[in-house]
Order: structure tokens, then sequence, then C-alpha cells
């Protein structure tokens, strides 16, 4: 037979490592598949337990303040309140979202428009380094510093939200930088050009054109800080007080979802009310940074389109 | 490749009697870094007609242009040596706001680029920062420019939508309405045809046409055809310099350097 029509018969070396290379990646992608799918099952039947086995109304879950799933109340229903930590989480991510956005885009109008130079061989390994501090060490630090500070300036314990707020900010700083370098970065280098030529100053076409341009991007930063500061366990739990109260103001104990989970999930016996209430907040905590997720989604799209 | 000799230059002088200048050169230098990019360049722009800059890629014709409204200045390392006078002051100062010039010296760019916001929005950008605030001056003025770079007809029912759903040659003539809301003295256009389709081309080679009654025009092109049919002068860059500026009529029948004569009619290099 003739030898070329014979090799096009046969599958060659170079097509089967295609091949090869196809299923690993298809086997890569169903294990992870397999494993998210897993993990939202995990939580999800044990925080939905607590609605059906252990029958806690789901309105008294969401909207009740008194958090103890080991002490009946007067009516012998189980104290399962989680409002507080929802106030706190909440209350932690919207604060430093608040103070870090401004800094963060300070920082990276410097280092897009002002003095890139400069700015990067400055703040590329200051944001790199932040990125890379554990958050234990953010904890202490905020244990040891924030709070004495906040203790001395506002009076109280100096355990609260606030310090939460400061520590979630350094913590969430880098990331909102980062993401809005990106996205001035992105700005297409005419528009600049357009508007400088129209006899715009640098600022003008600053606030004009290019932060008018990046704002999706930059709004997908924050809401990447903001999902970060929401599952922010460690650090919080160690400034904010665990206390699961109310807040009456920005400097009482409080304590949020994650700090809950961290400090009474070793103490509870699986299967138990007290165990399933936990298994709630976390479902709770999985539900909002899908959230967060759809959010950054939703403004690419809009971004996008414009 | 024959060599050019760059000491055979050829600049036609404008009689100031005859013909008022609206914008003139001498030895312009321009740097980058050590580099000089541009070499003593001298070139008088008569009042309300349009001048072509034709040459090479990377004769230098888009940095001279780039240099006359000071765009240069935003490039890190460049440097511009020489004199720019415009109504007999010399705008290569540190004296001259440089942001008030560019009301009087506007530019369009070689591609298209409308910013992300309306088309009303697009052209009332430059007046609403200088200050206009009136709703019915700057509607007057959205309506009168764009009749003007001749969009009128097609874009008036849709004014608050956005600019880049326009079609590229649209996007261009936006680009012009938009430079002309300031009502500048001139208008230094980079290659703001190549871009685009035949069709497109013509259409904003025909607005040019009818901006010239307001507007002095220093255009840089690439298409000689289009040099040719639009300009009443044109300037010959070479290596930086430029080695010849006539009547366009002249450079492209009976030019005098031997190095224009080779380029326009197709000899060059």
């Amino acid at each position: 037979m003739d030898p070329i029509k014979e090799s096009l018969l046969k599958t060659s070396k170079a097509a089967k490592k295609e091949k090869k290379g196809k299923l690993i990646s298809e086997f890569c992608i169903a294990l992870i598949i397999i494993a998210v799918v897993a993990i939202f099952y995990f939580v999800a039947s044990k925080g939905l337990a607590t609605f059906f086995t252990n029958k806690i109304n789901l309105w008294d879950f969401l909207t009740k303040t008194d958090w103890n799933p080991g002490v009946k109340d007067s009516h012998g229903h189980p104290e399962v309140g989680a409002l507080p930590m929802i106030v706190g989480s909440f209350g932690v991510t919207f604060l430093s979202a608040i103070v870090a956005t401004p800094f963060a885009i300070g920082t990276a109008i410097f280092m897009t428009e002002i003095s890139p130079k400069r700015g990067y061989r400055i703040m590329q390994p200051v944001t790199e380094l932040l990125v890379g501090i554990p958050s234990v060490v953010y904890g202490f630090i905020g244990l040891s510093v924030v709070v004495p500070f906040i203790r001395r300036t506002f009076g109280g314990s100096g355990f609260g939200i606030l310090s939460g707020t400061f520590v979630l900010f350094v913590m969430i700083l880098p990331t909102v930088t980062s993401m809005s370098v990106d996205a001035l970065k992105a700005v297409p280098r005419h528009y600049r050009e357009a508007s400088l030529a129209l006899g715009a100053t640098r600022w003008q076409t600053i606030y004009r054109v290019v932060l008018r341009a990046a704002t999706p991007g930059i709004l997908t930063g924050i809401v990447f800080g903001m999902a970060r500061a929401f599952g922010e366990a460690l650090a919080v739990q160690m400034v904010i007080g665990n206390a699961a109260l109310l807040p009456k103001n920005l400097i009482s104990p409080a304590s949020t979802l994650t700090s809950v989970l961290t400090s009474g999930i070793g103490n509870t016996v699986m299967g138990s009310l007290q165990n399933n209430a936990l298994w709630s907040l976390a479902l709770l905590l999985l539900l909002m940074s899908l959230f967060f997720n759809l959010v950054v989604r939703w403004i690419g799209k809009r971004g996008a389109v414009k | 490749m024959d060599n050019y000799s760059l000491d055979d230059i050829y600049i036609k002088p404008l009689d100031s009697k005859e013909h008022e200048l609206a914008l003139s050169t001498e030895d312009l230098k321009v740097y980058y870094g050590d580099k000089e990019a541009i070499h003593d360049v001298s070139l008088p722009f008569e009042r309300y007609k349009i001048t072509a800059l034709i040459g090479a890629s990377g004769s230098g014709k888009s940095t001279y242009l780039r240099s006359l409204n000071r765009m240069n200045d935003l490039i890190p390392g460049a440097r511009v040596d020489g004199k720019i006078m415009y109504r007999d002051l010399n705008i290569n100062s540190a004296k001259v706001d440089v942001y008030e010039m560019r009301k009087h010296i506007g530019m369009v760019f070689q591609q298209p680029n409308p910013f992300a916001k309306s088309i009303y929005d697009n052209i009332t950008f430059a007046p609403r920062q200088f200050g206009e605030k009136n709703k019915e001056k700057l509607d007057e003025m959205v309506e009168q420019t764009l009749k003007q770079a001749a969009l009128w007809d097609q874009v008036k029912d849709k004014l608050h939508t956005s600019a880049l759903a326009l079609s590229g040659g649209q996007q261009q003539r936006l680009c012009i309405a938009r430079a002309i809301a300031l009502q500048p003295d001139i208008l230094l256009m980079d290659e703001p045809a190549s871009a685009l389709d035949p069709i497109s081309t013509s259409k904003v080679e025909d607005t040019l046409m009818q901006l010239k009654d307001q507007y002095t025009i220093i255009i840089v092109t690439h298409n000689m055809q289009q040099a040719a049919r639009i300009s009443d002068y044109t300037a010959f860059f070479y290596s930086g310099k430029a080695l010849e500026f006539d009547d366009t009529k002249t450079i492209f029948t009976s030019p005098r350097i031997k190095a224009t004569n080779d380029y326009v009619s197709g000899h060059f290099g």
C-alpha cells in the first residue's frame, strides 16, 4: 500500500497525545465541578436541617437577635436569631469597602496616570506584600495596635466593628487597588488623547474620561474586595469582640458570621441543633459569596455593552 | 534604495502681504530622548487653506503634526525645540497655557476615538468643560457642528444613544464635529481617513472641503490622491525633514526635488 495513504489511516502519535491531553483536562474539570457541587450539597443539607429537622422558622433565624442555640426561650423555642451576625458581617464589609475605595482609586490613579514609573516601583511590591501577609498576622496587629488605639481614642473595650473595619480595610486594599489599576490601564490611550486634544487638563481627563470608562472595572474590584471582607474569619474574629449581640455602635463588641463559625464549630456535636445552626450560617455565607459573584458578572456584562 | 540628499530643500515662501498665515514653524526640532526625530522644519500654513503633509511611514510627518498643538508634551522623554508661531506668539513656550491653546488648535486622530458616551455628550464634552452650561446654546451647538460635519441627518433622532454604535466613518465625522465644537482656528488631522472604507473616506473628504471656508486645516495623509484632491498646499517629508513645500498642483506635476518627484510618481525607495 502507498505509505502516505497508510499513514493517513493510522492514528499518529501527535493525535494520541492530543486525545490524552484532552482527557486529562476534562478529568480535572469534572473533579472540580464534583468538588464544588459536593460542597454546596453538604453545606446546604446541613444548613437546611435547622429549618426542616429542627423546625426553626426561617424568618426568626434571619430577624431575631438572640443567639444561643443551646438555650430555649420562654416559648420553648431555641434561640437562633442570626441577625447580630448578619449585621456584623455586612457592617464590617460595607464600612471597610467605603474606607478602602478612595484610597484604592487614588493609588491606582497615581500608578497609572500620574507617575507610572515611580508608582510601579514602589506600589507594586507593596500591594503584593500586603496580599501575601497571612490573615493571622493582620489579626495580631489589629489586636495589639488597632484595638488599644480605639480604646484610647473612643473609649470602650476597643473591640468592635470599627476595629474590624480598620483591619479589613488594609486587607482588601491591595485587591481593590490592583483591580482598579487593571481597569484604568485597560482604558484605551486614544480616549486620553482625544480629551487632551480638546483642551482638557490632565485632571479633567482623569475624572471625566478615564475614571468613567474604568467604572465597571473599578466596581468589580470593590465587589471582589467586599467578597474578601465578607469571608475573612480569623483576623476579624481577633478584633471584633465575639459577642453575639446586635451592635449598639461601632465600638461595642459584635460578631460576624465567620467569627461565630470559627469559634463555635469545634465545640458542637454533629447533628445537634447547635451544630446545624452553625451550618445555616455557613450556608448564608456561601449564598452571599455566590451573590457577590453574580454582581461581578452583571457589572462585567453591563460594562461590556457600553 | 536611493539615498536622497537632505540638503536639497525647496520651501515656497508665502508672502505675508498676499497670504495670511494661520500658523507657521521656525526651525522646529523634535527629540525623543537623545534622538532627533524632526530636523529644523520651517513651514507656513495659510489661513482657510488645506495643507497636506505627505511622505513615507516614519518620515516624521505625524510627529511634526502632533507637536503643533503640543501633544508631544505627553510623551515621556520627548522635547520640542524651535518656534511655533500662532498669532505672532510662540506657542512652544512654557508661558503659554497649553489647555487654552488646544482650544484654538484642535486635532482629529487616525483612529476614530469617540468617548463611550452619547453623541450629544461627545460634542458637548469640551464646551461644558470650558464652562458652557446653557442648554439651548449646547443644543444649538450640537446641531450646527453635526451639520458642518455632514452627520446631522443620520443621527438627529439618536443624539442620546452611544456614539460607539455608529459606523467608523460616522464616528470619525463625529470626532470632527467634536473638534469643531470649540470653534478652533486650526484643525490638525492625523490620517483621518486611513482607517475608513472608500465611501466613508469620500464623505470625510467632502466634509473637509466644506470646513475649509471657516477653518485652517493641516492634514497628514498616506493617500496621495487624497492630498491631490483636497489640499491647496503640500509638504513632502523625508527622514524627519520637510524637503519640499509648494502649491499642491506644482508638487504633483512638476516638483523641484528628486525625492518628491520619485515619491509622487511611485518610484520612491
